[in-house]
């Protein structure tokens, strides 16, 4: 099997026949069930009738009007959570309908054909600066440019999408039909002004004279340390640069035939040691501290893992790394005792650090855990002239929440002007 | 592109084509005003008439495979409610609602001054139209009302007539599909002066028998009665009266307001092209709600865009002298089945539908298809000599353009029924004889 091959789409797209069938399964429900669980509040029998009615680009525009990362959601959310997870057909037949590949069917269409389906609002003369161009701040800037915002979306990466870009297992979605959807953005007006860092390269003054109101949507931070010796060793590597890697270069240059240990259970770690295995590794385990049942990753997440043949080591936490040989030896310990893996790479995954001293020097307040602290109506932090959302605000859960999020931020940034205008 | 959906049926305007057709989803004002607010164009008020008692139950439906009420019937009578009160209602609808069509449907026992009272009491409401209920089939029928009216032609013109003495909003006569012929009923209204013609009201139809009870749908207490069959399973009947008089001099004269199985926009637009004005729904309201509406708007208005047309308007007729005679139609086209065999995936029900329900014009001995499980079978073969070219295999195909019907060169010249009795040549001058 080629590279392409084995990081094909694990859900193809659906044919015309498939998406017939599959649409005629939506009962159309009232107040449904599917709607709500979306944090985005997606219409989603509105979009499927209109998919059964040849209405593509209607289904198109109901879905992306909702969630402006429509298309990447249909791949990378976990739809038995949500959507899927609460269709009544669940009941019926024990089976929902496929609401992602039918949201993806629709999304493809609109990208296939170029349809523009939006518009600016007039100017309002009011201008809103968004920090990170992950899908909080796109989902932010989709709705203000709508409303007339000048929006400007600065990130430090050189592709707008943040971890929609840089960090989707690429078997669900691959860069390009990531950076498809933020055309629509570019359509409306929105400025990018990608490689600068704001607070390095631009202060954060000069976005607060320049700007009515700024949004962060700067995520998380690096993969986090383990704080165990050796973890400086070569061939200790964090997930989230090796999935970067794998996702803008060649697969051939990620490609490794060793032995690899990916170190944590959540879903960062499943996606690294997943696609190390699709890129030729010997074995591919995790090593978790805890127990299977503690797994934070999601249940199809971990079947897929097993399906590819990776292994799992539950109970076992580590302790030092330790070169032996030309080989690695993570060293952990397990209900008292050392045992010792020994592996050729070892990928941590154990979540994503918190960037605590932006916020502190803006005099944003937050959490205990380092999570910033926002009004949940608005999203307005502690500082009155900054919105927040997205992984920075819930301390990293999935791309529609940070959508979700950003939606809500832009609710709260126009309200902010309408009340002040009637003042 | 901006689409102008507002349409102008006989002096009766509305801002889109979409009406709600006078039924359960138009009982009382406060429906109507969720239906505009929803975006629907304009109603037509549940029958009034003197008030009535109904039965229970009073609805009965088939299913085809999974898809619920492909078609309805109801054995419902007109309005229960009290005239005064719709009369009420229908004023406050206007009042909120000066720009949608309400258009109130009317039904009274055969006297003229009967007719007189109910009209001039329906002048006074505000109603931008009324509309005659000569077609409903069951209890109303029997006494001597509904379609009793309808199927006698002379009895709708003397009907539209006393109407017409009186009205001073638009008439429309809504006529009933249960006849042999819609045109002597349409010609008979037209007659009277009607302004407009609405069908069709549902047809004749009793739904089932539960195998266990041997009680018939609906059942009332272990007795049925025929009832008014409705719903997607009665948009063809629709389409071809409708056509019949948009087709017809002396009744087409008038605009046509198509009613019959409308459930999405395409069913409406296919209407449209065949001669109506603008389009009633009443099943696919009851099934799914006035959300409907929306996709209705949003799906013609991208169909116009598409097309390049700035008025939905632009569409009536534009397929109506497409229904021709048969004896005009071209007995040297020819069509045959072509098969993509990339796309077929062996179910062979082409095979099976032409052997057994057609010409024996396939062979399983053609090129090699994939079956689901990798491997691969000879596919099905036409044979162009038996083939007659009826479309059957491309009807039953279930992959979606797998099987294309194609023109064929005959090189035989166009020609009809007509023009070939005319001509007084062999049968062996035509290209479809003898196979
Ligand atoms: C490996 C991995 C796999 C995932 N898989 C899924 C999945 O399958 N499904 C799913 O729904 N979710 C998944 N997620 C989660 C999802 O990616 C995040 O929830 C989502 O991207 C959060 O969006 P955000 O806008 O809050 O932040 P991010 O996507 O993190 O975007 C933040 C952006 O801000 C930029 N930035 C930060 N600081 C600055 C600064 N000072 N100046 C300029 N730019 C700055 C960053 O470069 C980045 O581009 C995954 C996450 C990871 C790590
Ligand atoms: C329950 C029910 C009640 C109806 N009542 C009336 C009525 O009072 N007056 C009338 O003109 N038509 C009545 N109709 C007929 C509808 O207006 C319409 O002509 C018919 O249902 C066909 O349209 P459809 O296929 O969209 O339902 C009724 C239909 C149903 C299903």
């Amino acid at each position: 099997m080629t590279f392409e091959e084995r990081f094909t789409d694990l859900v193809p797209a659906l044919t015309k026949a498939d998406a017939v069938a599959a649409a005629s399964a939506c009962l159309y429900c009232a107040d449904a069930p599917c709607t709500k669980a979306c944090p985005t509040h997606i219409d989603v029998p509105a979009f499927i009738r209109k998919i059964s009615t040849d209405n593509l680009k209607g289904a198109a525009r109901v879905i992306l009007s909702a969630n402006v990362l429509g298309g990447s959601c249909a791949r990378v959310c976990p739809v038995e959570e949500l959507c899927e997870g609460a269709c009544v057909q669940n009941r019926l037949r024990h089976e929902p309908v496929r609401i992602a590949r039918l949201q993806r069917y629709a999304t493809d269409a609109a990208i296939s054909h170029e349809w523009k389906l939006f518009e600016k609002g007039p100017m309002n003369g009011r201008k809103v600066a968004c920090v990170g161009a992950g899908p909080a701040s796109l989902s932010a800037a989709f709705v203000l440019a709508q409303k007339g915002y000048a929006v400007t979306v600065y990130d430090e990466r050189e592709l707008p999408g943040g971890l929609d870009t840089y960090a989707m297992a690429d078997y669900k979605l691959k860069i390009p039909a990531a950076q498809a959807e933020i055309e629509t953005l570019k359509d409306l007006g929105v400025t990018f002004v990608m490689k600068t860092t704001v607070g390095r390269d631009v202060p954060f003054a000069e976005l607060e004279a320049k700007s009515d109101a700024i949004f962060l949507g700067i995520g998380l931070g690096g993969t986090a340390r383990l704080g165990i010796p050796g973890e400086g060793e070569p061939g200790v590597v964090d997930a989230l640069s090796f999935i970067e890697k794998l996702k803008t270069a060649p697969y051939a240059q990620s490609a490794f035939s060793g032995e690899v240990l990916v170190i944590g259970a959540g879903n960062t770690a499943i996606d690294a040691v997943t696609q190390s295995k699709r890129l030729g590794a010997k074995s591919a385990t995790i090593v978790y501290r805890r127990g299977e049942e503690d797994m934070p990753c999601f249940d199809y997440e971990y079947e897929l893992a097993k399906k590819d043949g990776c292994r799992f080591e539950f109970g076992a936490r580590p302790k030092r790394i330790e070169r032996s040989g030309d080989r690695l030896a993570l060293v952990c310990e397990r209900e008292g005792r050392e045992v010792s893996f020994l592996g050729d790479r070892i990928i941590r995954a154990i979540g994503q650090a918190k960037r605590r001293e932006m916020f502190d020097t803006l005099g944003i307040a937050l959490d205990d855990q380092g999570r910033v602290l926002v009004d949940s109506a608005s999203q307005r932090t502690s500082n009155p002239r900054y919105f927040a959302g997205g992984d920075c605000v819930n301390g990293g859960q999935e791309a529609v929440n940070a959508v979700a999020a950003g939606k809500r931020a832009a609710a709260g940034i126009d309200a902010t002007f309408a009340l002040r205008q009637v003042a | 592109m901006a689409v102008d959906l507002s349409i102008n049926l006989a002096g009766i305007r509305s801002p889109n084509p979409f009406w709600l057709a006078s039924g359960p989803p138009t009982n009382e004002g406060p429906m109507i005003m969720r239906a505009f607010e929803a975006g629907w164009g304009g109603a037509v008020w549940k029958t009034l008439g003197e008030p009535i008692v109904n039965v229970s139950s009073r609805l009965g439906s088939i299913d085809y495979g999974t898809r619920r009420m492909l078609g309805l019937n109801n054995i419902e009578l007109i309005t229960d409610r009290p005239l005064a009160k719709n009369f009420q209602e229908i004023d406050e609808v206007k009042k909120r609602f000066p720009d949608n069509a309400v258009v109130v449907s009317l039904m009274v026992e055969s006297k003229r001054e009967a007719w007189h009272e109910i009209v001039k009491r329906t002048n006074d409401s505000g109603a931008d139209g009324i509309e005659l209920n000569f077609g409903c089939p069951h209890g109303m029928s029997e006494r001597g009302m509904g379609a009793a009216m309808g199927q006698v032609p002379d009895y709708t013109c003397m009907v539209t007539e006393w109407v017409k003495e009186v009205a001073k909003v638009p008439v429309l006569v809504k006529l009933t599909p249960n006849v042999t012929s819609i045109l002597p009923p349409a010609r008979a209204a037209v007659n009277g002066g009607a302004d407009g013609l609405s069908l069709i009201n549902t047809i004749n139809s009793v739904m089932g028998v539960d195998l266990d009870t041997w009680d018939v749908y609906p059942n009332v207490g272990g007795q049925s009665a025929h009832g008014g069959y409705c719903g997607p399973a009665v948009k063809p009947i629709a389409l071809a009266m409708v056509n019949e008089i948009a087709r017809d001099w002396r009744s087409g004269r008038v605009p046509l307001s198509g009613i019959g199985g409308i459930e999405t926009w395409k069913d409406a637009v296919e209407f449209l092209l065949l001669g109506a004005t603008g389009v009633q729904v009443c099943t696919a309201v009851m099934h799914y709600g006035y959300r409907i509406v929306e996709d209705l708007i949003d799906g013609a208005t991208s169909y116009c865009e598409s097309k390049g047309l700035a008025r939905v308007t632009d569409l009536v007729g534009q397929a109506a002298k497409k229904v021709t005679d048969w004896g005009k139609l071209d007995l040297n086209y020819v069509i045959k089945p072509r098969i993509d065999y990339e796309k077929c995936v062996g179910c062979n029900l082409c095979y099976t539908a032409c052997a057994d329900g057609a010409h024996q014009a396939f062979a399983l001995d053609g090129p090699p298809v994939k079956v689901a499980d990798g491997t691969t079978r000879p596919g099905p073969r036409v044979l162009d000599d038996q083939c007659v070219g009826c479309n059957l295999c491309h009807l039953v195909c279930p992959v979606p353009s797998c099987i294309t019907m194609t023109r064929q060169e005959t090189g035989h010249r166009p020609m009809t029924y007509e023009e070939f009795t005319a001509s007084g040549l062999p049968r062996t001058a035509l290209a479809g004889y003898g196979s």
